[in-house]
């Protein structure tokens, strides 16, 4: 017993030894690896959200092509990733970013974690999407957050039709069928609150919700609990046969059906969506800076967009790119999504989910 | 007794003490106060304190906090107490399987527990007749749910070590049952409800995912609201403000009960289960047989739907979702084979649960020999993990550990440590009732036959807290099992566990998503069953040794 309490001890000791002495050794370390000519570093280490996903052979080609393999530091969602970023900005836990969006990306520029970096292959990349000057973000890929039913719910047994608009979902036909994710704590329920105020402006967002409050939305506060549990059509046989989530949900719905059908249940409102975007970028103080802007560089290629659309259920953003089947056939991707500056967003984000908070939550 | 041996006591005695105190503070220093004080160096501003406690919002988020957190602790104990009672008082068949089971619900994923109460409570299942939506109710039945293991677990394993012919006594002498229990085993009692109260109290009061899937956004708790303000809003200052304020309320509510349960402790002669426990007699057997019927219905109803469901695809009775979880299908979805993550799970449970039981075991003895304030500020810094803000703690964790070197801030060591900061709360909570319960006169007696104070600890405390030790080691593995916010924060994606894993599946659109979490719901339910029957059979085997 007393061996062993004194071999504990003696770890934890070293272990504190080890935690506060390592500033300073950790410099003299770098200075030497860069003085002789340093061995090569093998791994990129990619920060990212837990939604991320990718083949193992994508990353085993990327791993045959540059000579570097992929670590993947996922922390939580894309709200803790990012502030992950900043908080570590100055010894980065990562070489490069993917996964910050078009509502966080004003806030990550300007906490300063990326440094710029033209990827090859930004010129199949739309103008329109390339938001940052400087390139110090890289958009990889689009999707969109939409107002989406269950189609078997609606039009028999006295039911109305298949909601097709804002108005319809305020309609007293609709009432107590929709469900929406919190805006202060979803990045889904965030977005819907963006479509409303980009469809019924500055002035005529409040009452819009006022009205949906009064027709019975319920609001839950993260996207499994609204889909997974309260979704008629997701995963539980909830009682809410509409639903916020995504443009991609019936190519989903196909894809993960069980046992497999070759139809879908879900059903889109194309004039409900908000575009979004994925950026992703160098950190800055990234230890394999050749390593991250390869990464970077590989994001932009057709291997990896084009397996995208079936591992994150998002859209590939270079020309060219093919979709799978099951995407062409029953995925909705409006062309002229709603959208709002991120400069726009960045400014007023707290005040809007503020003040959606004081009309719908409280 | 040589004097030798006199004067050499005192000295290993003091050094003795001294790593009993050393070793819990340097490891909760390095592992939690030091990316607690990190975080609140970084962010922690005089104003932004100021106008959290002025902001009227957050005010009604406290105070929801505080009252649901007590009222989720009183109804704890009273569904808890009769099956405390039941299993420390009676032997019947299935009695270490009904304990186990009994564990079960505490590691279940809170989305997946959320998810079987939602469909209980719909239309079509058995509990729409409540008209009940999501808010304060669920929530505070899933606080009950989920804590029921902790009541249970730490009052019954210390009722059955009470000697019964005390209440015995008191009948013989003409006092009713029920006036034998209020006078005499409720006040002997009392430490180990105090023990299983403070923690049923801070598990509620930093609820997180309960608050979040069960409660309406109407109905924020203080860790829900911390999330928000650092992740969503960006706004670490108010963060910080607001786990600060955190913080010192469990302070108070942990110091309070600390000092209730020291001074309620009474040395009193504890016995071996084996003697304390007899096969329920003519009445008895209603009540036993009741006890147990209603607690397996409420805690077995949700668990029930949670293997239905994962047994039923399109309608159909099915083991598809097994067979997916089986295929490899999903290894991309979770990089690794899900087979792979309860291999992790089971690792980092066994190494969790020996750093909680030494670190916390020493911390004990600590607690239990020196009463006094300075004794009571070591218990409640050891408490407090369970009362603090993950997410706080989590980005704590990354300022204090950026500067380490790359092999332990990566470690996937660091998870079994996590879980164990996590779980040596518990180790203390049981084991420290047990010690201060030990009567003086035994230690004395031992000493004076010329026994050392290693031979005492080995001869007369270790075997009469070897059941609170089983019990914290059931806990330690339980809590590691199932813990999932610190894991998220730290676990490497390519060592995912079993909670990991399921919420995975979950972030993905589709029924087979769905189909393999629910799948592997059930392989955590079974595996933690397993895990905590094992740990009982081990302590019965050791018990019969010494």
């Amino acid at each position: 017993m007393k061996r062993t309490i004194v071999v504990l001890a003696a770890a934890l000791v070293l272990t504190a030894a080890c935690g506060t002495s390592s500033k300073p050794a950790a410099h003299p370390a770098t200075v030497s690896s860069t003085a002789k000519a340093a061995p090569r570093i093998t791994t990129v280490r990619l920060l990212t959200h837990s939604s991320f996903a990718v083949s193992k052979d994508v990353l085993a080609d990327f791993a045959k092509q540059t000579g570097y393999t992929v670590k993947l530091v996922q922390p939580g969602d894309a709200g803790v990733m990012v502030n992950e970023a900043i908080l570590t900005k100055s010894h980065p836990v990562a070489d490069a970013l993917f996964g910050v969006d078009n509502t966080f990306l004003t806030r990550a520029l300007d906490a300063g974690i990326f440094d710029p970096y033209a990827a090859a292959g930004l010129d199949t990349v739309p103008k329109t999407l390339q938001v940052d000057n400087e390139h110090r973000v890289t958009p990889i890929d689009t999707s969109n957050v939409c107002v989406v039913y269950d189609t078997s719910w609606f039009g028999h047994d006295g039911r109305p039709p298949a909601p097709k608009s804002f108005d319809d979902l305020v309609d007293p036909r609709y009432k107590k069928l929709t469900v929406v994710e919190n805006a202060s704590t979803s990045s889904p329920g965030l977005a819907f609150l963006l479509a409303t105020i980009a469809a019924k402006g500055e002035n005529g967002w409040r009452a819009y919700w006022t009205a949906l409050k009064g027709n019975g939305v319920r609001v839950d506060d993260d996207w499994t609990g609204a889909y997974e549990t309260d979704f008629t059509a997701g995963g539980a046989n909830g009682d809410r046969p509409i639903v916020v989530s995504y443009g991609s949900d019936p190519a989903a719905d196909v894809v993960g059906s069980s046992p497999h059908r070759d139809t879908t249940k879900v059903g889109v409102i194309p004039s409900t969506c908000f575009g979004q975007t994925e950026y992703a970028g160098v950190l800055h103080g990234a230890h394999n800076v050749p390593g991250a802007r390869a990464f970077v560089d590989f994001m932009l290629t057709r291997r990896f967009q084009e397996d995208m659309p079936l591992q994150m259920y998002v859209n590939p953003i270079v020309a060219g790119a093919k979709l799978p089947a099951v995407f062409t056939q029953f995925e909705v991707d409006p062309p002229h999504p709603y959208s709002i500056d991120p400069a726009t967003i960045s400014a007023k984000r707290n005040d809007w989910i503020k003040e959606w908070t004081d009309l719908v939550v409280q | 007794m040589s004097d030798s041996e006199v004067r050499s006591r005192p000295v290993s005695g003091r050094r003795a003490r001294v790593v009993q105190v050393a070793v819990p503070l340097g490891f909760l220093g390095v592992f939690f106060a030091w990316p607690l004080v990190s975080i609140f160096a970084h962010s922690l501003r005089a104003d932004a304190i100021g106008n959290v406690l002025t902001d009227p919002t957050l005010q009604r988020v406290a105070w929801f906090t505080l009252w649901q957190a007590v009222l989720s602790t009183i109804l704890t104990l009273v569904v808890g107490l009769p099956a405390a009672y039941v299993v420390a008082r009676f032997d019947f068949r299935g009695r270490r399987a009904f304990r186990a089971f009994v564990t079960v619900p505490f590691v279940l994923p809170t989305v997946v527990v959320a998810t079987a109460f939602l469909a209980m409570l719909r239309p079509g299942g058995p509990l729409a007749f409540l008209h009940w939506q999501r808010g304060v109710a669920p929530m505070l039945i899933a606080h009950v749910f989920f804590n029921v293991a902790v009541v249970v677990r730490t009052v019954g394993g210390f009722w059955a070590n009470l000697d019964p012919r005390r209440e015995e006594a008191a009948r013989m002498l003409g006092a009713s049952r029920f006036r034998a229990f209020r006078h005499v085993t409720l006040p002997l009692l009392s430490p180990s409800i105090i023990a299983a109260a403070s923690i049923v109290f801070l598990f509620t009061f930093t609820s997180f995912g309960v608050a979040l899937l069960l409660s309406d956004p109407g109905h924020a708790t203080l860790e829900v609201e911390i999330y928000r303000q650092a992740v969503e809003l960006f706004d670490l200052r108010t963060a910080a403000a607001l786990a600060l304020v955190q913080i010192v309320a469990v302070l108070a509510v942990v110091f309070a009960l600390a000092r209730a349960q020291e001074r309620r402790a009474v040395a009193q002669r504890l016995v071996g289960g084996a003697d304390a426990a007899r096969r329920p007699r003519g009445r008895e057997k209603v009540v036993v047989g009741g006890v147990l019927a209603a607690t397996t219905l409420f805690l077995g109803g949700p668990l029930a739907v949670l293997v239905w469901r994962s047994l039923r695809i399109g309608g159909h009775w099915s083991l598809g979702s097994y067979r997916a979880l089986g295929s490899g299908a999903s290894t991309n979805t979770l990089f690794v084979s899900p087979w792979a993550a309860v291999r992790n799970s089971v690792e980092f449970a066994v190494i969790a649960t020996v750093i909680a039981l030494v670190v916390g075991g020493l911390a004990s003895v600590a607690i239990a020999s020196r009463p006094g304030g300075a004794t009571r500020s070591f218990d409640a810094f050891l408490m407090l993990p369970l009362g603090t803000s993950a997410v706080t703690v989590g980005f704590g964790f990354l300022i204090a550990f950026e500067h380490a070197p790359g092999s332990l801030a990566t470690s996937p060591l660091l998870v079994p440590i996590a879980h164990a900061v996590v779980a040596i709360p518990f180790v203390v909570r049981a084991v420290v009732p047990a010690l201060r319960s030990i009567d003086p006169k035994l230690r004395d007696a031992a000493t004076m036959l010329g026994a050392g104070p290693r031979r005492v600890w080995r001869e007369v405390d270790l075997p009469i807290t070897a059941r609170a030790f089983a019990v914290a080691a059931g806990f330690c593995a339980a809590v590691s099992l199932g813990e999932f916010g610190a894991t998220l924060f730290i676990a490497r994606p390519d060592w995912p566990t079993v909670p990991i894993a399921i919420q995975r599946f979950l972030a993905r659109p589709g029924e087979i998503n769905v189909d393999q979490a629910l799948a592997m719901s059930v392989v955590l339910m079974f595996l933690t069953a397993a895990v905590v029957f094992a740990i009982e059979r081990v302590r019965v085997r050791d018990l019969g040794e010494l």
